[in-house]
């Protein structure tokens, strides 16, 4: 079976996720997709396994036209994409999983519409024998169709994912960085797999952030840059080198005027920080940013400097606190703020004013003992409003009804009106129009600055738009599979150095 | 406050009326006469001083379902501290100190087990059930009479109305108050509108939980020194499914159980509109169950309406 996608394109509001994509996979070949975050690769295959309609292209399998509506739409036409996170029901048992919806049931009538029709009794004989022969097509007897999806180990439930998409007859499969989480041996077992489905003449897409796993297992690649088809060709003949400089394409960083910064005394010292392996200094007037693959850690680690995930071992010391693990409420009064990467589930209360929002985490200035008297927090809201420029009819307006932009300058608002000395941003321009990115850039670098009003501050900031992360940072450090690497002066790195180190190629070519 | 809590409410206001003026058509003018009036408000008394503990309760995203057993227990407890030989203002507090002692537990099971809130309450509801029949040993307790049980009799004179009525306005003004214009009132939203935001925060939220459950056991102590005031015995086993009553009242007034929205203003019209019903129902000589399908269907049609507006909300 062989699929062909020509000129697909797809926009969300004013981003264009995909700039007219073709990808065509034939029968018994792996293809590697590849590009950084945010290059369409999700995106291209959301519109391939019917999850997203596209705005415009054409798609065929086998020639024949194929518009999918639905994912299910797509399974029925042999498309089966396996995500990350695996969609297994783990309280059943593996052959339940591998027959879901497709359960053989002991009918008494033969006549096939009917058969739906009819409530029909499960023939469990029937679904073990099914479930056996499936596991067995893969090479993979030795798991058992009676074991509970929920004891089996990860490697092992993948391989009921893929029996799965297998068992209703998918021919065409997507794979979304399988081997994430996966140890060594298990990643040579899934390879294995994937070429004896190749030989089986399968045609399989292999999304991963690792060139090293592309060049092992594909025979052809297919980088996609800003929603298009940068480049691509047979693995065999490709450099990592070569695939990276694809990935990261001639860009230039003009959004950014870097204005002159003074790096002050030390505010956020880390040492043996665990999880992250983490050990830096932050001083005032700095911006140290962390580069990294979604997944790599980044994100964990930040949430558990600010107490928000267990933290195993290390040392921090902000200002004139000194100690390991904390609670947030520690860190707000320690002088350190966090902006959640995640703005609808944690960042922000959507039901909530953009006064409550902007003020929950210092109430105090409000009135005397514990009343909050809502016309000062209004006034204080409604300043910060005006200074950050956002869009709303006025503080009492619920911040869920706000442009995504507009909410994210009400989040980090929440840091100012703190006035916390340590910022520290996850991804804080995810999500959000030009206009306001250029906003927030310019806050940043003002607050790292300082003023004569207010001194200077330090900003510890993950992005994975390397571009705003060589424009803005002084220090780049890069987190590397759980790892966060030493900070190197951010003025003679380039990204293509940066997605060499990310994705573990530096060093081979 | 946002814009959308005002149309909440205002909601509820509309609904009231309409429900007010379809009984005063059909019972009649005397069902406005003042005696009717404060009959209702006796009547509506016992589930709305629960019903606005249950408001912050609900407010901050969770339930409590043993709010039908603490009202017995409440009974049970003042009954027998009379009759040990207590005064009644001491034997009053005995018997919201019970409720109160209940709340608080609730509190931190919910907090200390991570156990959701219905599971939590639903054992407890059982638990303070039990524990009120074993404490009267399966039987009414009569206790000797005491201005306690004057609290819900009808006043003449300058105080207009009868104690126990006050008592449930001064609460609601509080609990208003508490909410709108304290740090515990805009943490209890933070916390129902979404947890891990407030946790991003800093909000303390074990401690502020089982200061809502707490605050509403105290309410609850207040409902049931009222019911003992109506019964004059201490009962072990009334109050079942007040819960039910109590809940309602918050969800037509504007409460949403998934948290982060709820009013008193709101849950006292949910309360109204509930009685409203329920007496005008009676005095048309309508039966029991015309009533209870009428609140049923109120109930329902408060919870669509609700989810048509927030829809054009987005």
């Amino acid at each position: 079976m062989q699929f062909d996608m020509q000129g697909i394109r797809k926009a969300f509001g004013a981003t264009q996720a995909l700039d007219g994509v073709d990808l065509s996979v034939a029968s018994g070949e792996i293809c590697g997709l590849v590009g950084q975050n945010g290059a369409g690769k999700s995106t291209l295959m959301a519109v391939l396994s019917g999850a997203l309609e596209p705005d415009a292209g054409a798609m065929t399998i086998d020639a024949r036209p194929y518009a999918p509506r639905s994912p299910i739409d797509a399974r029925r036409a042999g498309v089966a994409m396996i995500y990350q996170e695996l969609s297994l029901a783990p309280d059943l048992t593996v052959m339940e999983n591998l027959l879901i919806g497709a359960e053989p049931t002991l009918t008494w009538s033969r006549v096939p519409g009917l058969r739906s029709l009819v409530p029909g009794l499960v023939d469990w004989r029937a679904m073990r024998a099914r479930a056996s022969a499936a596991l067995a097509q893969l090479g993979h007897d030795d798991i058992a169709p009676d074991a509970i999806v929920g004891d089996l180990p990860v490697a092992q439930q993948q391989l009921v994912e893929i029996a799965r998409a297998l068992a209703i007859g998918c021919r065409v499969l997507v794979l979304d960085e399988p081997t994430s989480s996966l140890g060594r041996a298990d990643v040579e077992h899934l390879f294995a797999l994937l070429r004896r489905l190749k030989a089986q003449g399968h045609a399989i897409v292999y999304i991963s952030h690792f060139i090293e796993e592309v060049q092992a297992i594909t025979d052809r690649y297919v980088v996609l840059r800003d929603g298009r088809n940068v480049g691509g060709g047979a693995t065999a003949d490709a450099t990592a080198d070569g695939i990276v400089a694809l990935m990261v394409g001639a860009q230039a960083s003009d959004l950014f005027a870097r204005g002159a910064r003074q790096a002050g005394a030390a505010l956020l010292e880390v040492a043996g920080f665990e999880p992250g392996s983490a050990t830096f200094t932050l001083h005032r007037g700095e911006i140290l940013g962390i580069a990294g693959l979604v997944g790599s850690g980044r994100t964990r680690f930040l949430r558990a400097l600010f107490g928000l995930e267990p933290v195993r071992a290390g040392r921090v010391r902000i200002g004139a606190y000194a100690g390991g693990a904390a609670s947030p409420r520690a860190r707000w009064r320690a002088g350190m703020g966090l902006l959640s990467e995640d703005r609808k589930n944690e960042g922000l209360a959507l039901g909530l004013s953009v006064a409550d929002n902007l003020t929950l985490s210092r109430l105090e200035p409000f009135g005397p003992a514990a009343l909050v008297l809502p016309g000062r927090q209004r006034r204080t809201a409604a300043g910060w409003i005006a200074r950050l420029a956002v869009k709303c009819s006025g503080p009492d307006q619920a911040i869920g009804e706000l442009s995504g932009g507009n909410q994210q300058k009400v989040a980090i608002a929440r840091l100012l009106h703190h006035d916390v000395d340590v910022l520290v941003l996850d991804e804080p321009t995810r999500g959000i129009d030009v206009g306001s990115k250029a906003q927030i850039y310019r806050l940043i670098e003002d607050l790292a600055a300082g003023s004569d009003a207010r001194p200077s501050r330090a900003v510890l900031m993950v992005s994975s738009y390397l571009p705003e992360l060589l424009g803005l940072c002084d220090r780049i450090a890069v987190m590397q599979r759980g790892r966060l690497q030493p900070p190197r002066p951010a003025a003679g790195l380039t990204e293509h150095e940066l997605v060499l180190d990310a994705t573990g190629a530096a060093g081979r070519s | 406050m946002t814009r959308r809590s005002l149309v909440d409410r205002a909601g509820t206001f509309i609904g009231l009326v309409v429900v007010a003026t379809i009984f005063g058509l059909v019972v009649g003018s005397q069902f406005y006469a003042p005696g009717n009036l404060e009959l209702m408000a006796r009547q509506a008394a016992i589930v709305c001083v629960a019903a606005i503990g249950m408001t912050v309760v609900i407010a901050a995203g969770g339930i409590d379902l043993s709010v039908g057993s603490m009202i017995a227990l409440t009974t049970v407890a003042i009954a027998l501290a009379l009759k040990a030989g207590m005064g009644p203002a001491s034997a009053a507090a005995v018997g919201i100190g019970a409720a109160a002692l209940c709340g608080l537990v609730n509190g931190i099971l919910v907090t200390q087990l991570k156990v959701v809130p219905f599971i939590v309450t639903l054992g407890t509801m059982l638990i303070v059930r039990g524990a009120a029949k074993g404490l009267a040993e399966e039987r009414r307790i009569e206790a000797p009479f005491t201005w306690l049980n004057d609290l819900l009799r009808t006043q003449r004179g300058p105080a207009l109305l009868p104690a126990g009525i006050w008592a449930v306005v001064a609460a609601a003004l509080v609990i208003a108050a508490v909410l709108r214009y304290t740090r515990l009132g805009r943490h209890v939203f933070a916390i129902g509108s979404n947890e891990r935001m407030a946790r991003l925060c800093g909000v303390a939220i074990p401690r502020t939980k089982i200061a809502v459950y707490t605050l509403s056991g105290v309410l609850t102590g207040v409902a049931g020194l009222l019911q003992f005031s109506k019964l004059s015995v201490g009962d072990p086993t009334v109050g079942v499914g007040a819960e039910l009553d109590v809940i309602a009242a918050v969800i037509i007034g504007g409460g949403s159980l998934t948290g982060g929205r709820g009013s008193v203003a709101g849950t006292m019209m949910g309360a109204a509109i509930m009685t409203i019903i329920q007496i005008g129902c009676s005095q048309k000589g309508l039966a029991n169950w015309v009533q209870q399908i009428v609140t049923g269907a109120i109930i329902v049609a408060a919870v669509a309406l609700d989810r048509v507006r927030s829809a054009k909300g987005r």
